[in-house]
């Protein structure tokens, strides 16, 4: 008898609880600024809703700040762009959460709703960007014509703004110089190669696998070669499971590294030794997603970051940072692009390849099903 | 005074001499790292100046320290009163509370702020978004803790008799924990205390994903830039906890079991309560 | 009818001064727990114990298996070297600095984990660490060799390192109460050292001993940052499952199983602690 209304008294407040989270408290007053032109700031979609350049650079200094998120600062040279556009325009950036993944990018959208640390704009990996369009506020940078049409979307949802290539770093002063993939199975490599992440879960290292499957005579359709090399290098004990980090390939603990291009010379900066190759053959390629959060508390701000990352001065920045510009090719001809340091991105023999939306799907249902096993 | 035998002695500094190597020596590999000169080999501080040119650490240091102090207080608060009760007049409550207090150990904090969405909008919507706020969350994700080290302490005394022999007295309930009960547990509160600060200092999961900046967010932060830098700002909260808690437990050291001990004599352990 | 009546009237007296406690509680831990456990049934607008479902397949099972081992193992490892070491601070004076440093040091550490923490190991034992290279050099074995740091044995080592202190930290006090004229009156009546620990000292504590040990336990099981650093690939315990179910850029969608594995958590950590609160009311049976 007592049992019975234990249990019952246990499910009514359980029942109750689950009510009470439910309900939230009344929002507080949107943003509901207007620019000249009489469009609402959050849903202003060119640099002309703000009558021009100078409108969208008042309105972002009205705003005063910006958030941005998973910016780290040796990452694509973001230290530099945040500082350089901080000074530009006397806007206060916080850079929130800078180990932070494309899918904490959205977490945090979705888990800071409504308070004025949300952020305001994202740099998301292909797969999360293209999931959550929903989320993001069309806007077309005034250099948006001059993007080719695959890097972005027809209403300005989403934008490429940087890529890079795949490739392996490794410390020239404690192993042998790198040429192709099949370098790594040497015993000289006993125990010091590092993927960075899992790629089940993060989108560099999902691309590293891929690189591998290239080498090894698979392709976009087919990701089952670099997962059996995988397992060969495990086999080997030449695999390392650590996490690369920066103090990790500094201490000489991670010697060999598969990631970004851009990340790799990010650390030759750090640690003179440290060299960067794209093997040869194709070349896994994978640019970035840059969007506007629809419900950023800073919407003038987030514009005029978009304006900055995709002018002449902002895509440089990017190439500093050993990334490859999206406007590139079309900065080259117009004789804009600096010249040296592109001149000094890696080399890269083979076509470049891109991993569709539904190679993509397919890749990782199978990586799902088969890389722990490979692995573990 | 207890007789330490010489085998028993050499056995304790043998011991001493394991424990320490065992942990000084990961912190000393730390050390050695972050002043490693990676472009020109050798020795070098730079990684420990980047720290301190940092302007934002100031600020976040403060707001973690007065979070760790409203922390504690409120955790004492809340939690000193109610285990007392429960040993006293509602001992069907204990496994309870016990498994309460446990709770919010099991539940991963990057699951937790998950939950945790709708009661913060209510939160900031009343008392604003200070990272101050935080307080709450922290007192949660510090209960198992204190909970076990206060439980360990108030065990060891006999409640009842202190308690009943205040109050017979003519103590009121607030003067009998106030001034009879909590000088006798003051080692299980000290305890809680230093745990509860470490934690507050430590905790970064919940702080960095609700957007609050705290020390441990701005150290990632800084960390960011470049190995030795992160090593040696991990390496400086370490050495500015130890310090902050050493100067604490030197402070109260004052603190000495309360007279009411002596007067009252202790029964012999079959009488105390089972557990 | 009316004792029943009076019981529940009782109850609530009793009850009454617990009720800010409670409503903490609820607030801040059981309206978040519950709110994560709906989402785990409660998706896209369906009922569904699909993802519960899931929790018993081949993944999630073997990270369950190994969590439990990793948990217990360091638990107990944790507890009793911890209580040695509690021991040995317990034994010097009071306001000795060696006994403040160390509880200091301890509290401290009781909460270091993380990157750091597996970065220090990595530079002391691993690959390059200061310790590998040098008894390579004095000895000549390879101590970092076959990559045993990343795996269930490093795991164990390195999650030792925070159990130790937090060990310290819960069972001092415990130590602390033990009196002295308890262990005069042993020694009065006859008693050697040994007998006096055995039959006087180990039961009273045991109950302390064993909280501590549940503490261990859910404190292991729950831990994540220091895992997901020296072993980034795979999920092999369950909260890295949960990260990367709730964080993976690469397979979306899974928040739903995140928080089934969260209810996981719970349940076993339940289990855990239903068994210890049988154990204590056995072993302190005849304290009653």
């Amino acid at each position: 008898m007592k049992r019975s209304r234990r249990l019952a008294a246990t499910a009514a407040s359980a029942l109750v609880v689950v009510a009470l989270a439910a309900c939230a408290p009344p929002q507080k007053g949107n943003k509901g600024d207007e620019t000249k032109s009489g469009v609402k700031v959050g849903e202003a979609t060119s640099v002309a809703d703000f009558g021009g350049m100078d409108g969208l650079v008042e309105a972002a200094k009205k705003d005063g700040e910006l958030n941005v998120i998973a910016l780290p600062p040796d990452w694509a040279n973001y230290g530099n762009i945040i500082k350089a556009f901080g000074d530009k325009y006397g806007i206060k950036v916080n850079s929130a959460q800078p180990d932070a993944a494309s899918q904490d990018e959205i977490n945090a959208a979705n888990q800071q709703k409504g308070k004025s640390t949300a952020p305001d704009v994202f740099d998301l990996g292909q797969s999360v960007a293209l999931a959550n369009t929903a989320l993001f506020a069309p806007y077309k940078v005034s250099t948006f014509d001059a993007i080719p049409a695959q890097f972005k979307d027809p209403n300005g949802t989403w934008v490429n703004d940087y890529g890079g290539y795949m490739s392996i770093g490794y410390d020239s002063a404690n192993v042998p110089a790198i040429m192709a993939v099949n370098d790594l199975l040497k015993p000289e490599y006993r125990g010091k190669v590092a993927l960075n992440g899992d790629p089940t879960q993060a989108g560099a290292a999902f691309s590293g696998v891929m690189m591998v499957a290239l080498s090894q005579g698979g392709s976009p359709d087919n990701i089952a070669p670099g997962v059996e090399f995988f397992k060969k290098l495990k086999e080997a004990g030449n695999f390392l499971p650590v996490d690369p980090t920066p103090a990790t390939i500094e201490s000489g603990q991670t010697p060999v590294v598969i990631d970004w291009d851009y990340l790799n010379a990010a650390e030759t900066k750090k640690l003179p030794t440290w060299r960067v190759v794209v093997p040869l053959g194709p070349a896994v390629a994978g640019y970035y997603f840059q969007a506007i959060n629809k419900g950023a508390p800073h919407p003038a701000a987030a514009r005029l970051w978009e304006e900055f990352l995709y002018s002449d001065e902002g895509q440089n920045l990017f190439l500093a940072g050993g990334a490859r510009p999206v406007r590139a090719e079309e900065m080259l001809t117009a004789g804009t692009l600096d010249k040296t340091a592109y001149d000094a991105l890696p080399k890269v023999a083979g076509p470049p390849v891109i991993v569709s939306v539904e190679q993509n799907a397919a890749a990782t249902k199978y990586l799902a099903d088969n890389w722990a096993k490979a692995i573990g | 005074m207890r007789r330490v035998s010489t085998s028993g002695r050499i056995l304790r500094v043998v011991l001493v001499v394991l424990f320490g190597l065992f942990f000084l020596f990961p912190l000393y590999a730390m050390a050695d790292f972050s002043t490693r000169n990676l472009l020109r080999g050798g020795r070098t501080l730079q990684a420990w100046k980047n720290l301190v040119q940092d302007d934002a650490l100031y600020a976040a240091i403060v707001i973690s320290l007065l979070l760790a102090v409203f922390t504690v207080v409120l955790m004492l608060v809340i939690l000193v009163p109610t285990m007392i009760w429960v040993r006293l007049r509602a001992p069907w409550a204990r496994g309870m509370v016990e498994f309460l207090c446990l709770l919010s150990l099991t539940i991963p904090a990057l699951v937790i702020v998950v939950g945790l969405r709708n009661v913060y909008l209510w939160v900031t919507y009343f008392l604003g978004e200070s990272a101050l706020t935080l307080t709450f969350i922290y007192v949660v994700l510090v209960l198992p803790f204190a909970y076990r080290a206060l439980d360990g302490a108030v065990s060891a005394i006999d409640l009842r008799t202190l308690s009943e022999a205040a109050r017979s007295l003519g103590a009121g309930w607030a003067t009998t924990i106030l001034r009879v009960v909590v000088p006798n547990i003051w080692s299980g509160i000290l305890s809680a205390a230093f745990i509860s600060i470490a934690v507050v200092l430590g905790e970064y999961t919940i702080a960095s994903l609700s957007g609050y900046q705290t020390l441990q967010v701005q150290i990632v932060a800084i960390g960011k830039r470049d190995g030795p830098t992160s090593v040696a700002a991990s390496l400086a909260t370490l050495l500015f906890g130890f310090v902050l808690l050493l100067v604490l437990s030197l402070v109260t050291r004052g603190r000495r079991r309360g007279t009411l001990e002596a007067a009252v004599p202790t029964p012999a352990p079959a009488a105390q309560p089972g557990g | 009818m009316s004792t029943a009546g009076k019981g529940l009237g009782r109850r609530l007296r009793e009850g009454l001064p617990l009720l800010p406690f409670l409503a903490f509680i609820v607030i801040f831990l059981l309206i978040p727990t519950v709110t994560v456990i709906f989402g785990s049934v409660y998706a896209d607008g369906a009922f569904s114990l699909a993802r519960i479902a899931a929790l018993f397949s081949e993944t999630p099972l073997a990270a369950l298996w190994k969590s439990v081992l990793l948990s217990g193992s360091t638990a107990i490892l944790g507890a009793v070297l911890g209580a040695i070491l509690a021991w040995l601070i317990v034994s010097s004076p009071r306001t000795s600095i060696f006994r403040r440093a160390v509880i200091s040091l301890c509290s401290v550490l009781a909460q270091f984990g993380g990157v750091a923490l597996a970065f220090a190991f990595l530079a002391t034992i691993g690959l390059n660490g200061v310790l590998t290279l040098w008894v390579q050099q004095h000895f000549g074995l390879n101590l970092a060799g076959s990559g045993w740091l990343y795996g269930l044995g490093g795991l164990i080592l390195v999650y030792t390192y925070f159990q130790i202190p937090l060990m310290v930290i819960v069972f001092v006090p415990a130590l602390e109460g033990l009196r002295e004229q308890w262990r005069e009156a042993a020694v009065s009546l006859g008693a050697s050292t040994w007998q006096y620990w055995r039959q006087v000292a180990f039961p009273l504590l045991t109950p302390a001993f064993l909280g501590a040990t549940l503490l261990l336990f859910a404190n292991a099981f729950a831990a994540y940052a220091t895992a997901a650093a020296l072993v980034s690939q795979g999920s092999p315990i369950v909260p890295l499952l949960i990260r990367s179910a709730l964080t993976s850029e690469v397979v979306l969608g899974q928040a739903g199983f995140a928080y089934a594995l969260a209810l996981e958590m719970i349940v076993v950590v339940a289990a855990v602690m239903i068994a210890y609160s049988a154990l204590v009311r056995r072993t302190a049976r005849w304290l009653q």
